[in-house]
This record gives structure tokens, C-alpha cells and sequence, in this order.
């Protein structure tokens, strides 16, 4: 599990969400898709941290059932 | 339907005014026999001061309605003397469980904490509520209360008073008052009378509110369902409440026909199909309800002062209604009677605005998130709150992002002219502005510390030993010592024991805390001189309105 972290982190929480749901106001599907995937690759490039990134790619994929 | 609960009916005299044809001008009018109303009555009666009552029944509420009642809330209550019957009563609870689908996700505790005399929620039917507390305000017997009173209409005379138009079975009166609150609820006619109306919001979404009496092992929980295999896509909610009822609400959808919804007919195969065919149920009483989050631009209006609904609503996942209200009056009965006896400058009224609108706006904001994870509007929406959900089994982060609504909290009033700011870095403690802990203490009398604050001003100084400290003797304020050591020989002096309340204060000896009579923090002081304590009541009263610190003049 490296060093992501999974407690949470982050102050104000609610309004990160408020916010992030807020910058997908009026796009369409396509559109949102590519916001959020402009948004994992800024923030993956902001950790820089290979070993990071992977256990949250690991995480990500997992299935709700908790396997692999 | 059938009801656990029989309605009491209380006699509706005659007013004097219809008698003798006169038009009184009374102190305070309330408008409102609901619970924000008549927990005003109750506080005012506890500061002394009579009032007038006006309600258009004469009896308390028909349904449930607000069922969750916040441990700030019951602190006030506890004020006015009727907090132990509610807690005896309700349900108390503190965990929150939440399912996503057909598993549950996880759970929280509201109150880790122990050492507090209110828990942090129970659940209680608002005709309980109400019930107790018109016989508190009975036996206290400074309201004068008027059933079968209703307020048509209000208008604000040249001198600044209001006017009140009020209906009775036995014709129709005038009564003056130089401050009305007005508690009339959601579709206030006094707000209408006022020409004024809500700013905000209306969400497009429709909720189903069932209680149902029944025998079940539900354990005291709130417990949330997002997407249930039994209300397909949509939100429920469960709570349990005294008497076998409990409340389910069901999220229905912005198309849903709440006339239709609202049929037995269909209200109950929805509860079947949640509790299984074999439960033996009956409805007690069955509403639909839309969101809204909006309220009044200023609450102030001249004489009138609206409190609870008729000011402000929000969506009920947090209960943020009924304790919203009960906030307001908190905040503004000792104004007003500080006012009306003339101690001090009408302009510490303005300040309930200062201090209540941003508490609305508090509501409104963890109301309206709340309101918009329920309801995704976008599919981004959508997919975010179920990644949330699927994470949020195992890992914790996620857990702080899925909303079912944020339980009320006491507001602080951070910003106000009436809080004198901290001249040094606290640890800890509540900050000016913030509601005072509870703690146990021992003492010759209650032994919680809430139990020794309130309805005035009180300096609470803390000291190693309780012989150790002569108290400062400050006008309009009392002292009460809190020691870790020494003996509770005067009312005044509160014994620490375990150190609780040095603990939740960041308290040494020499730190004293000055108290407004709403329990809320007006200033505090590492080491404090009797100066900076009456600079800081004079500030609190609204005596000053400088928000730096002065010399006293010719201290």
C-alpha cells in the first residue's frame, strides 16, 4: 500500500465535492469524461510518485467485493 | 390512521380585549405555539419576563413532524427545564449506519465523548415536544397563552411598535407589542402581512414521509439507504421513535404526484416491500414534502423578529429545522429582554441578524449538499457519489465524502460585534462565539457545568484550588469558580475533579471564560485582569461596538 494515503486528508471535504461537481455544470457525457481525465493527470503529474500512483490504480480497480 | 398519542385540548378563554374592548400594548407578543415558540416563551418566562402567546389551535402538533432534536437543542431545553421529560421520553441515539444497494457500507458515532449531560440526539415526536412544553411554560406562569388566537395580520406603528389583528372563535381584536416573534411557521402570515417573502432555492425532488406504529427489533439508529433493493434508485431513511414509531422516508422523485403518493393504497405496498409481508403495521400519519433551502433576506423587520421556519427552511436530512429554530430563540430572548428592560441599546438587536444569518446560511449550505449527493443533477454527479459508495466500505477517505445529511451542529457566531477576540493562541477550548462545553462537575447543586450558566452573564474562572482565588466582583457579572481542588463550599464554586473541564476549556490557573447568557463564549483570557473582563461584557451587551481592545477610560 506505499504511502497513499486513504484516512482522509482533505479539509472541507464538502466543499471539494460542492466544487468539483460545480465544474462539470452544462458539459455534456464527453465532455465531463475528458474534465476528469484531465484532472487524474494533472494530479498524478502534482504527486509525482510512481509507487503512489500505482497502489491508487490498484485501489481504483478493485471490485466492490474487495478482490483483485 | 391511528395515533399512540392523545391530543390534549387546551381551553381558549376569552381575551380581556374582547371583554372590556380596549387595545393593550404588551411587551412581547409570540406568534406560534410550535415548538420554536413556545420554547421561546419558556426562555423568557426563565429570564423573568412576561409574554403574550398566540397560537391558532388549541392543541399541539398533528403528526410527527420534527423528530430529531439535537443535543444544543436539549441544552436549551435543559434551560427552560424540560430537557430531562424529553430525554426520559425519546430515543436517544448516536449511530449512524448506512447501506449502499444490498450491503452496509459502514457506520459512525456522533458522540464519542462521554462527560456530557444531553446525548447528541434523540428522537421525540414534535406533539411530545410541544406538550411538555406548555406545561413547563404553565408552571412557570409568566405566558400569557391564547389558543384559538390566530394573527391575521401586523402592521408597524409610527412609533415603532407593532400592531397585531388577531381572530378568535369569539370575534376579533387588536393587541400592540413592542417586540413581536414571530414563530408562525413556513407560510408565516405575518411574513405575508410584512409584504416579504424567501430567497433561495426549491430542489426538484419529492420525498414520501411515513411513521408507522409497529413491533419490530430495529436497534436506536438512523439508519440511511442509498439505492435499496426494495425502493429502487432512490434514498430511504429510517428512524426509530418513542411508542414502536418510526419514521421511514422515501425518496420519491421530482415527477412523483404527491397527492397520489400520500393514497394508503400505495403508501403501503412501498412499506411492505421494505419490511417484508409478514410485518404487522399501522400508519400513524403520512406527508409529502418537497425541498427547499431558502430564507428570509434580513430576519430583523422593525419590531418583528422571525424565528424558525418562518425565517428560514432546509431539507430535513440533518435536522436543521426544528433545531435551527430553537438556536434562533437561544440567540435572541436575552436581547430582547436586555433591551426591553433598558440596559442596554436597542442595537444589540440588530445582532441576531448578525449572529443568525450566517448560522441560516450554515444550514442551508450542509443542507443544500446534502440535497444534491441525495439527487445527482449531472451523470458526473451520478458517478462520483457511486465511486464514494463503493470505496467508501474500505477506505475511510471515502467515507467523509458520502453525505446522508449532516447532523445539526451549533453554529458559532465567528464573526459579531458582540465576541471580544482572543489576544493570544489558544490549544483548544470553544472559541468566542462558540457554545460553551459541558462537563461533570461537583457542586452544591447540579453537577454539570451547563447547569451553571445561562440567562446571564457569567465569568468562569479557573483556579488550582477552590480557596486559593478570591473571585472578581465584576457588575452584571457572576463568578463561578471552577477549581481542581477544594471543596464546592458556595453555589458559585465547582469542583474539577478529573480535570474535564480544565481539559475542554485549555484551561490554567488564572484563565477565565466570559459567558453571554445564550451559554455562547463572549471572550476568554489566559490570565485575565478584571479590566479586560468588563471591557469584554460591555462589548458582549453591545455597550461597545470596537472590535480592538481599549484601555478603559480612567482605569
Amino acid at each position: 500500500m506505499a504511502d497513499l494515503i486513504t484516512e482522509p486528508n482533505l479539509a472541507d471535504v464538502d466543499g471539494f465535492y460542492e466544487r468539483l461537481i460545480a465544474a462539470h455544470a452544462g458539459l455534456d457525457d464527453d465532455a465531463s469524461r475528458q474534465l476528469n481525465a484531465k484532472l487524474i493527470l494533472l494530479l498524478a503529474n502534482h504527486i509525482g510518485d510512481n509507487a503512489i500512483l500505482d497502489t491508487a490504480l490498484k485501489l481504483a480497480r478493485r471490485a466492490r467485493d474487495g478482490s483483485d | 390512521m391511528v395515533s399512540s398519542y392523545t391530543h390534549p385540548r387546551y381551553a381558549a378563554a376569552v381575551p380581556p380585549e374582547l371583554s372590556d374592548g380596549s387595545v393593550r400594548r404588551v411587551p412581547v407578543v409570540i406568534v406560534g405555539g410550535g415548538p420554536v415558540g413556545l420554547a421561546a416563551a419558556g426562555e423568557f418566562a426563565r429570564l423573568g419576563r412576561e409574554t403574550v402567546l398566540l397560537d391558532e389551535d388549541d392543541t399541539v402538533s398533528t403528526g410527527s413532524r420534527a423528530i430529531c432534536w439535537a443535543k444544543r437543542s436539549l441544552e436549551v431545553f435543559d434551560r427552560i427545564g424540560v430537557a430531562d421529560r424529553m430525554v426520559d421520553k425519546g430515543v436517544v441515539w448516536k449511530l449512524g449506519r448506512l447501506f449502499h444497494r444490498d450491503r452496509e457500507v459502514y457506520n459512525f458515532d456522533l458522540l464519542p465523548e462521554d462527560g456530557h449531560k444531553m446525548p447528541a440526539f434523540i428522537n421525540l415526536q414534535q406533539y411530545y415536544v410541544e406538550d411538555y412544553l406548555v406545561d413547563a411554560v404553565t408552571a412557570l406562569g409568566k405566558t400569557d397563552m391564547r389558543w384559538k388566537n390566530r394573527a391575521i395580520n401586523l402592521e408597524v406603528l409610527r412609533d415603532g411598535a407593532a400592531r397585531l389583528t388577531v381572530v378568535t372563535p369569539h370575534g376579533q381584536y387588536a393587541i400592540e407589542a413592542e417586540v413581536v416573534l414571530a414563530a408562525d411557521g413556513v407560510r408565516s402570515p405575518i411574513r405575508t402581512s410584512l409584504g416579504l417573502d424567501f430567497e433561495g432555492k426549491v430542489f426538484e425532488d419529492r420525498f414520501l414521509i411515513a411513521d408507522v406504529r409497529m413491533k419490530a427489533d430495529f436497534p436506536s439508529e438512523r439508519w440511511f439507504w442509498f439505492e435499496p433493493p426494495f425502493h429502487s434508485g432512490q434514498s430511504v431513511l429510517l428512524h426509530k421513535q418513542p411508542d414502536d414509531v418510526y419514521r421511514i422516508d422515501f425518496q420519491l422523485g421530482w415527477d412523483a404526484d404527491p397527492e397520489h403518493e400520500k393514497k394508503p393504497e400505495v403508501v403501503i405496498p412501498r412499506l411492505k416491500q421494505m419490511l417484508g409481508e409478514g410485518v404487522a403495521f399501522d400508519l400513524e400519519w403520512v406527508s409529502v414534502y418537497t425541498f427547499t433551502c431558502r430564507r428570509m433576506a434580513r430576519f430583523r423587520h422593525g419590531p418583528v423578529f422571525f424565528v424558525g421556519d418562518s425565517a428560514h427552511v432546509v431539507s430535513p436530512f440533518g435536522a436543521r429545522g426544528g433545531n435551527g429554530g430553537i438556536q434562533d430563540i437561544d440567540d435572541l430572548c436575552w436581547k430582547v429582554d436586555r433591551v426591553l428592560k433598558g440596559e442596554t441599546p436597542a442595537a444589540l438587536l440588530d445582532t441576531y441578524d448578525d449572529e443568525r444569518i450566517p448560522a441560516a446560511d450554515e444550514n442551508i449550505l450542509n443542507s443544500t449538499r446534502s440535497t444534491d449527493f441525495m439527487t445527482p443533477k449531472s451523470q458526473a454527479s451520478a458517478d462520483f457519489r457511486e465511486a464514494a459508495l463503493e470505496m467508501a466500505a474500505d477506505l475511510p477517505f471515502a467515507r467523509r465524502i458520502v453525505n446522508s445529511g449532516r447532523l445539526s451542529m451549533p453554529h458559532t457566531y465567528r464573526v459579531t460585534p458582540l465576541n471580544t477576540s482572543d489576544d493570544e493562541v489558544w490549544a483548544g477550548g470553544p472559541a468566542p462565539g462558540a457554545p460553551a462545553l459541558d462537563a461533570p462537575v461537583l457542586a452544591k447543586s447540579a453537577p454539570w457545568l451547563l447547569n451553571h450558566l445561562g440567562h446571564r452573564l457569567v465569568a468562569l474562572h479557573f483556579t488550582e484550588h477552590a480557596s486559593a482565588v478570591e473571585p472578581f466582583a465584576i457588575d452584571g457579572v457572576e463568578t463561578v469558580v471552577v477549581a481542581r481542588q477544594g471543596q464546592a463550599s458556595r453555589a458559585t464554586t465547582l469542583i474539577d475533579p478529573d480535570g474535564t473541564v480544565f481539559r475542554r476549556y485549555a484551561a490554567h490557573d488564572g484563565t477565565v471564560y466570559l459567558i453571554r447568557p445564550d451559554q455562547h463564549v463572549a471572550a476568554r483570557f489566559g490570565t485575565a485582569s478584571m479590566a479586560a473582563v468588563e471591557r469584554a461584557r460591555d462589548r458582549a451587551l453591545g455597550l461597545v461596538h470596537d472590535q480592538q481592545p481599549r484601555r478603559a477610560a480612567g482605569a
